[in-house]
């Protein structure tokens, strides 16, 4: 019993997770993959948008380990830049949709219920009642022209320049075009996790106490309704990823010459344009960008079932 | 129960309102005047200005937004920009009938294929065969449809020779087994995962245990008494068939070369045909809310529990 008690809840979750080895790997691949894309600028081995028209189309050699694409860029170098726009775009998608409106409105509905409640679910279903991948697609259709011209605005009122050519539009445009489907989902959760503690007795002695509403919502409600709110955000990351990638593969997302690994795949595929002629010859040049995309998608539902048998035993979803 | 039912139609029609409005507003913020976009090289000042009074383009928003509510309760959702004096469901129809029937060979594979395997990985649970249906099936699920609509082209289109690359030809056409696979198999593996779980719930309810005891055959318990209470919960995801026809299968529609909706969708927000888009995301919506509100009171009668 004693030595039960001294295990703290960490070590109980580690020693859980190391019993389960397809996570573990996942968890590497991921590791692998994410720092590659977050040390994109020291490991590349090229310019990403340097091309070089007397070596299209080549296979991996001593020079370009990925080979070349059909304007001679360097494919290794292009990927993994890729992989680090959706890094970034996960972390803000992630960050504004998932911690800010998720967590903290559904903190907000569960526990003040009354109007505030009723206002943030009542908006949540105007949003799902839209199909999401058209809804994303009409706000990054419609938001980029009036984020550029915002941007243009910034540079001339205050003198910077480079916001443009930083691809903070792409980003902006991307995390508010995947924002709206972010947080729903956590939220209902987070709120339904609040509802079954609010009344717990611990919530109400805090109460009794004179304890702030603020600091019961972080201090004693939030840790105890963490480990739902890890297992969703850990099965979301992967459809986040996923979603840039398609978004750029239609041209909406990431813009060249910046590349992403929906651009380098709409590249290939035409994106079922006129001339397929690229998949034709060289379908090989898919498969770099797609394993990525594959792995982090794949590795994610993974971890998210891993976490989900450890938190939520009973829980079968 | 009624309570429910009732506060679900009278709350539908309000949510459908502001949805629209808020694509309406969208579409309105969206680059490029109408009648610039109408006019082309013909665009002059004064015929910009003369086509923006008759089209009502100086009225405040709100204004605009309630003549066009009026309009397409009647199915009148305007013009289309592009395709001049087309209406905007002229062209939209014949595309969603395309879609639809895309999406119905996908939900008949999907269901065809995930719930069997996922009632048996249920049955099995506690042997290998579980965790291999339900990784390899994620393993399916994960994999992008950008890389199993090409692959799936150059084996069988390029390589093999057995179909065209691309095209439609209907309901009833071989062109129709491969985008039908490539969304249907992936697709197959939610139905999996909620088929799966939700037979894991019947099989150990105490009805179960007791029609073993009671020496029922097999075949009696699996299909009269479990898979008639593990399917009900499986009807919701009904509704993702409808979410898929409004892109859910876009991508597989853009690399096959389908006209479905999402080609539409597109070329419209290509070639800033607004109209169409904001036509096809209220009648899509629209489409989403009803098929929820009918599933979810069919879901109450069913099942009395909920509320």
């Amino acid at each position: 019993m004693n030595s039960f008690n001294q295990k703290t809840l960490f070590s109980i979750f580690l020693n859980q997770l190391i019993k389960r080895k397809l996570a573990l790997i996942c968890i590497s691949i991921l590791f692998i993959i994410y720092f590659i894309g977050i040390f994109a600028p020291i490991l590349s081995t090229h310019d990403y948008a340097e091309t070089n028209l007397a070596k299209t189309q080549n296979g991996p050699n001593m020079e370009n380990w990925l080979g070349t694409d059909r304007l001679g860029r360097d494919i290794y170098t292009r990927v993994i830049w890729g992989i680090q726009n959706t890094i970034i775009i996960t972390l803000i998608t992630i960050i504004t949709g998932s911690f800010i409106l998720g967590i903290s409105l559904g903190l907000a509905a569960g526990y003040f219920r009354g109007k505030i409640d009723i206002f943030i679910m009542r908006l949540g279903e105007v949003i799902s009642a839209f199909p999401d991948i058209l809804l994303i697609i009409l706000l990054a259709a419609t938001l980029r022209p009036s984020i550029i011209s915002f941007g243009h605005y910034i540079e001339d009122t205050f003198g910077f320049r480079g916001i443009l050519s930083s691809g903070i539009v792409d980003y902006l445009v991307i995390g508010i075009a995947l924002l709206p489907l972010s947080w729903f989902g956590l939220m209902r959760l987070v709120r339904g996790q609040v509802l079954s503690i609010r009344n717990a007795e611990y919530v109400q002695a805090a109460k009794a106490m004179g304890t702030s509403n603020f600091v019961i919502l972080f201090r004693h409600i939030f840790p105890n309704i963490l480990s739902p709110i890890i297992v969703s955000i850990s099965f979301s990351i992967g459809a986040i990823a996923l979603s840039e990638v398609m978004l750029s593969f239609f041209g909406l997302g990431v813009q060249p010459p910046r590349p992403s690994l929906g651009v380098m795949i709409g590249d290939v595929t035409a994106r079922g344009g006129a001339s397929i002629s690229v998949l034709r010859n060289h379908p090989e040049q898919l498969l770099a960008p797609i394993i990525v995309v594959w792995l982090m998608i794949f590795c994610w539902n993974i971890i998210g079932d891993a976490l989900n048998e450890i938190f939520n035993p009973k829980n079968q979803y | 129960m009624l309570e429910y039912i009732l506060k679900r139609l009278i709350w539908t029609p309000i949510l459908l309102l502001i949805a629209s409005f808020f694509v309406f507003f969208m579409g309105n913020i969206a680059p490029g005047d109408p009648a610039e976009l109408i006019l082309k090289n013909r665009a002059t000042p004064e015929k910009i200005n003369a086509l923006r009074e008759e089209m009502g383009l100086n009225k405040p928003l709100v204004i605009r937004y309630f003549s066009y509510i009026k309009k397409a309760v009647k199915g009148d959702l305007g013009d289309s920009y592009i395709f001049q004096g087309k209406k905007v469901t002229e062209l939209l129809i014949p595309k969603l009938l395309v879609s639809i029937k895309l999406n119905i060979a996908v939900t008949i594979i999907s269901v065809l294929i995930g719930l069997p395997l996922g009632f048996y990985a249920a049955k099995r649970r506690g042997s290998w065969v579980d965790p291999t249906i339900v990784l390899s099936m994620l393993f399916l699920f994960a994999m992008p449809v950008f890389f199993t609509a090409p692959l799936l082209i150059t084996i069988f289109a390029v390589k093999l020779g057995w179909i065209q690359a691309s095209g439609w030809n209907g309901f009833f056409d071989k062109q129709i087994i491969l985008p039908a696979l490539t969304i249907g198999i992936p697709g197959a593996a939610i139905y999996v995962r909620y088929m799966r779980a939700s037979t894991l719930d019947v099989i150990d309810q105490d009805y179960i245990r007791t029609a073993f005891s009671k020496g029922l055959n097999n075949y009696t318990i699996n299909y009269k008494h479990i898979i008639r209470n593990s399917i009900l919960p499986i009807l919701t995801l009904l509704g993702f068939t409808i979410a898929g026809i409004f892109g859910g299968s876009l991508i597989v529609e853009i690399i096959y070369g389908i006209p479905g909706v999402s080609r539409l969708a597109l070329d419209a927000i290509y070639q800033r045909d607004f109209p169409v888009l904001t036509a096809l995301v209220l009648i899509g919506s629209t489409m989403l809310v009803l098929a929820n509100l009918i599933i979810d009171i069919a879901y109450t009668i069913v099942d009395p529990r909920i509320d």
